[in-house]
């Protein structure tokens, strides 16, 4: 795969050491190049990368308030056609509170209409930017500052909102899940996303050193562990066509993943195992 | 041309006049037939725009702000609780300086739920940031909207304004109205070409950052600067108005004034009730007077101070209430002004206001009993 | 003074906050040892890698992902 060299997001941004957020930006910028609006929601992103008087993005970006970055997105797309700039790709960043929980009305909207944009949901699976309070794509048994574990609690009690099947039932053309792990897969996600008419969905799955609690040199390898371990599964839906975009060659236990982050340290192995019979039951049905 | 119209539809007609290019709606009465108009005109070719059926008010005022922030003219409109929803990226479109134009038609605030007139919503959005005019009739509708384009886009200005209109009041009932040609219009409000932030890949900038305290006061006192410098932007831009389309408006509307011993002060539709009052009044022999606020913010202290100041006492009416305070406009005048003034709540989720209610206003105001009292006027007595 | 709306007219005008400062550990990349396969350039969450596998120091943070990702461990990281 040829990759452009060129950059849209410049150094200097706020993020702490070992960001996935920006790694995703960084690279999903690289396939959708200087003809791009960006939009963010309100979250770790936006906060970091444009501290006034100072922008990390190179290109025009925008950012209204938290749950409406797929409305804002909207009139931005319909103000680009109204001034013939119909080549022009709107791309909305946003974290998984941003999509899954207060944004997902306007989420819905704009799917529904038909925009000619694309969406793309950085999931570090909770309200990182707060410091770390359980979202609806915060996985079971996650302990988090909302859903602490404690003598009662085993932490978060129910499993991750899937939002990327909500967004398929909106029958939109392309809708697709990624992991910085696997920067090919998800660039090429990104390309076609940028050459399909209409609204597409990236729901992107990026390790957060803060929030999960690891060594931030992991980051890359934490994203690898919950692929490899069918915990997040890279696949595309295309026209209605669902299809599995990478498989690993075997599938490695979930304890792996569970034991290499601080959020999930304190689970029983009762808990691991309800989430290893819960991955295997997901991923038998899809044949991984 | 003069048609016969309701202000709904003069909204509507002034917003097709003005041209704006991205127009995000979301239905709700009594403003539904402005997005109705809307949609029709644009389906119709008439309007050359894009209209987005946005699922709630809240995205309505979110894809507006995308929109302006991209560098379009842009339009929406609601009412009441849709105005409430927004009321979060109020803040930010006055914020970020989208020189956005929003109808509302004045509703009452649910609870209990009404869908009648009051003017609780646009007031209770005083703080945003946004201009806010309020329309007597059907053409000040019209003619409201057009201008607060060319002074919300003005540079010394920027900032959104609202054009509000008495919900069922006006947006149900159809009077005649003069409705401009384009090409008066055009020529009066020319396009929309920003260059304090719009969204071109030739150009990029970034708008909606995030200050830290060595930013944030000069951004909110830029906002301040900006809303003062709008009454001198509002002054000549109906001045021009005037010029071209031969109607005359200013940030207020003395009728009878001079002379009057008792003013009552008002905004809106009642402002019609009261002029007949003032009339029936007037050939009694009664120094009677009506000033009517038409720019509620920026807030017309001086004006009103200057044609006030001379009378006995005024009567400040208000179709809204601070619980615990009273009627906004009635403190805002007392807190800005030396006068000696009686407040009067009155026509909260549409109860009628009748002539007779004005002449008891003005009998009160006359012979206050106890001028701190807050007046409610028509309410029911207690069985 | 802050411009009108706070916006910012510099694109990439983060570059002026040069977050090496961050930095505990430096990552030191042996060029001899490199075999060009790109994964600590698209990895890096600063973008400061080069294409000629050069480390911008002014901005590396020092998050350690490069070393721990290079198939052929030609990055060590070195405490400053």
């Amino acid at each position: 795969m040829d990759i452009p060299e060129e950059e849209f997001l410049a150094p200097g941004h706020r993020a702490c050491a070992g960001c996935g957020a920006t790694i995703g930006v960084r690279l999903a910028l690289k396939m959708l190049g200087k003809n791009t609006v960006a939009v963010s929601a309100t979250g770790c992103l936006e906060v970091v990368t444009t501290p006034y008087p100072e922008t990390a993005w190179k290109i025009p970006w925008i950012h209204v308030a938290f749950e409406n970055s797929a409305a804002v997105a909207s009139g931005v797309e319909r103000a680009l056609r109204s001034q013939g700039k119909d080549d022009v790709n709107v791309v909305v960043f946003a974290g998984d509170g941003g999509t899954a929980d207060i944004g997902l009305q306007s989420l819905s909207g704009a799917m529904e209409r038909g925009h000619n944009l694309i969406y793309i949901c950085y999931d570090n699976e909770a309200y990182m930017n707060t410091g770390v309070q359980r979202s609806g794509a915060t996985p079971y048994g996650a302990s988090t500052t909302t859903s602490p574990h404690g003598k009662e609690s085993f932490g978060e009690d129910k499993p991750k909102k899937n939002i990327p099947m909500i967004m398929a039932a909106h029958g939109v053309p392309y809708v697709a899940t990624a992991s910085i792990s696997y920067p090919e897969d998800f660039m090429k996600k990104v390309k076609k996303a940028s050459e399909i008419e209409g609204p597409a969905y990236i729901h992107l799955h990026q390790p957060c050193a803060t929030g999960w609690g690891y060594d931030p040199s992991k980051t890359i390898e934490l994203g690898r562990l919950a692929v490899e371990t069918g915990s997040w599964i890279l696949y595309e839906i295309e026209d209605g066509e669902f299809k599995v975009t990478y498989r690993p060659m075997e599938r490695k236990p979930v304890n792996i993943y569970l034991e290499s982050q601080k959020r999930f340290k304190h689970l029983a192995d009762e808990e691991k195992e309800r989430i290893q019979s819960y991955v295997d039951q997901v991923c038998a049905e899809l044949k991984i | 041309m003069l048609k016969v119209i309701s202000a709904n539809r003069a909204i509507a007609e002034g917003v097709k006049l003005s041209r704006p290019q991205v127009v995000p709606v979301y239905p709700i009465t009594p403003q539904t037939s402005i997005s109705e108009y809307l949609a029709q005109f644009v389906a119709d070719g008439d309007l050359n725009a894009e209209y987005i059926r946005v699922e709630s008010e809240h995205s309505a005022i979110s894809a507006a702000v995308g929109a302006s922030g991209a560098g379009v003219r842009t339009f929406t409109a609601t009412s009441s609780q849709g105005l409430a929803l927004m009321h979060e990226i109020l803040f930010v479109a006055a914020g970020m300086r989208t020189p956005i134009v929003m109808g509302n038609a004045n509703r009452a605030l649910s609870a209990p739920l009404s869908i009648w007139n009051d003017q609780q919503d646009s007031i209770s959005q005083r703080d945003t940031g946004w201009m806010q005019f309020f329309a007597e009739n059907a053409q000040e509708a019209l003619d409201f909207v057009i201008n607060a384009y060319k002074i919300s886009e003005n540079k010394e200005v920027l900032l959104p304004s609202m054009v509000c209109i008495d919900g069922f009041i006006l947006t149900h009932t159809v009077e005649p109205v003069d409705i401009p040609s384009q090409d008066d219009v055009d020529k009066f409000l020319p396009a929309y070409q920003p260059t304090h932030a719009y969204l071109d890949p030739e150009e990029p900038m970034s708008l909606g950052t995030f200050t830290d305290p060595d930013y944030y006061m000069e951004a909110r006192y830029a906002m301040e600067v900006a809303m003062q410098k709008s009454k001198k932007v509002i002054k000549d831009t109906y001045q021009e108005f005037e010029e071209v389309f031969g109607r005359q408006y200013g940030m207020i509307e003395n009728y009878q004034c001079d002379d009057a011993e008792i003013i009552l002060v008002a905004m809106g539709s009642i402002c019609g009730t009261i002029k007949a009052v003032v009339d029936i009044l007037r050939k009694k022999g009664e120094k009677v007077g009506l000033l009517k606020v038409i720019a509620y913010r920026p807030f017309p202290q001086e004006e009103i101070y200057d044609v006030v100041k001379n009378a006995q006492r005024i009567a400040v009416l208000d179709k809204n209430i601070s619980f615990g305070i009273g009627g906004v406009l009635f403190n805002e005048i007392k807190a800005k002004m030396e006068v000696d003034a009686s407040g009067f709540i009155l026509g909260l989720g549409g109860r009628d206001v009748s002539p007779d209610d004005i002449v008891n206003i003005v009998k009160q105001t006359r012979n206050p009993t106890d001028t701190d009292k807050i007046n409610w006027i028509g309410l029911k007595e207690e069985e | 003074m802050t411009s009108i709306g706070a916006t910012v007219k510099e694109p990439g005008s983060s570059i002026n906050n040069k977050t090496g400062s961050w930095r505990t550990f430096k990552p030191i990349l042996d060029k001899e040892k490199c075999i060009k396969c790109e994964n600590c350039i698209l990895f890096c969450p600063e973008g400061c890698i080069n294409k000629d596998y050069d480390i911008d120091y002014d901005y590396c943070k020092g998050c350690g992902i490069c070393a721990e990702e290079c198939p052929v461990k030609a990055i060590k990281m070195e405490r400053e």
